[in-house]
């Protein structure tokens, strides 16, 4: 089964605009997302995400209001232009909340994806697995986390 | 559909709700939890989680131990990675990039603070 969205959330201790700016700028980007990047922030600018370990993926700005909205389209492999059948949609959205921001991160399109669903799940899988290489294989992630008392 | 793609999907669905994945979240950052611990840091009644925990144990996501009157819910690691493989994962792999988001925004935003009173102090 390719799964349809993928939603999550997190609220900052920053102003909306600060939140932006992290969100939105390369130097930052570098910073959360991949080792470098280039951005040409504005409908259809083009999107250069690069990981040291992973490769070179291609995106493209979809939306820009700032600073409330952010969306891009980024290719599923490495080294390929962006175009509807091989790239998913990552929707940024800000929300003062008093002092603080709510953002909330979206991604779509994993179903839109060119090929046959074991091709699509591939897709996904091999979307995700460039990313998790900061993270690591999510098994040693919650297993070094959570103790297991019945498996030791 | 397979036997195995069924049963992915069914996991699907349960990992699927926002509520459910929450209480994951929690047991991961806590180890384990009671349902009483799982209510006072979600938005919920005790009842909900209690429901969504059936749901999570039925699925083999979770496992409980009771210790004296408390029951303790705990993550099921290898059922979790089967069942998280690719959603979970990307979902983790944004909580990851969020949580650095967070962190980078909430200097910078420290550093403007600071920077403001060394400018209203010279005033």
């Amino acid at each position: 089964m390719v799964p349809p969205r993928i939603e999550r959330e997190i609220v900052i201790d920053a102003p909306v605009e600060v939140v932006w700016s992290v969100v939105t700028e390369p130097e930052h980007i570098s910073g959360w997302f991949s080792d470098s990047a280039d951005l040409d922030l504005r409908p259809g600018g083009r999107a250069v995400l690069h990981w040291n370990d992973y490769g070179t993926v291609q995106g493209r700005v979809e939306r820009v209001e700032r600073p409330h909205f952010f969306s891009f389209r980024w290719a599923v492999d490495p080294g390929r232009d962006v175009d509807e059948g091989n790239s998913t949609l990552v929707e940024f959205s800000l929300r003062a909340e008093h002092d603080s921001t709510r953002l909330t991160v979206v991604e779509t399109g994993f179903q839109g994806l060119a090929g046959a669903d074991n091709e699509k799940q591939q897709h996904f899988d091999s979307h995700s697995r460039g990313w998790e290489l900061e993270l690591g294989e999510l098994g040693e992630y919650v297993a070094r986390r959570t103790p297991t008392p019945g498996d030791g | 559909m397979s036997p195995v793609a069924a049963e992915v999907d069914e996991l699907w669905s349960v990992v699927a709700d926002p509520t459910r994945r929450r209480v994951l979240d929690v047991l991961l950052d806590r180890g384990e939890a009671t349902a009483t611990i799982l209510a006072g840091e979600l938005p919920v009644t005790r009842q909900a989680v209690a429901k969504h925990l059936a749901v999570l144990d039925r699925a083999g996501l979770v496992e409980s131990t009771r210790r004296g009157r408390e029951v303790r819910y705990a993550i099921r690691p290898q059922r979790l990675d089967a069942a998280t493989r690719s959603m979970a994962q990307v979902a983790a792999d944004w909580d990851a990039r969020l949580s650095a988001i967070k962190r980078i925004a909430e200097s910078v935003a420290r550093a403007q603070a600071t920077e403001r009173q060394t400018q209203e102090a010279k005033r």
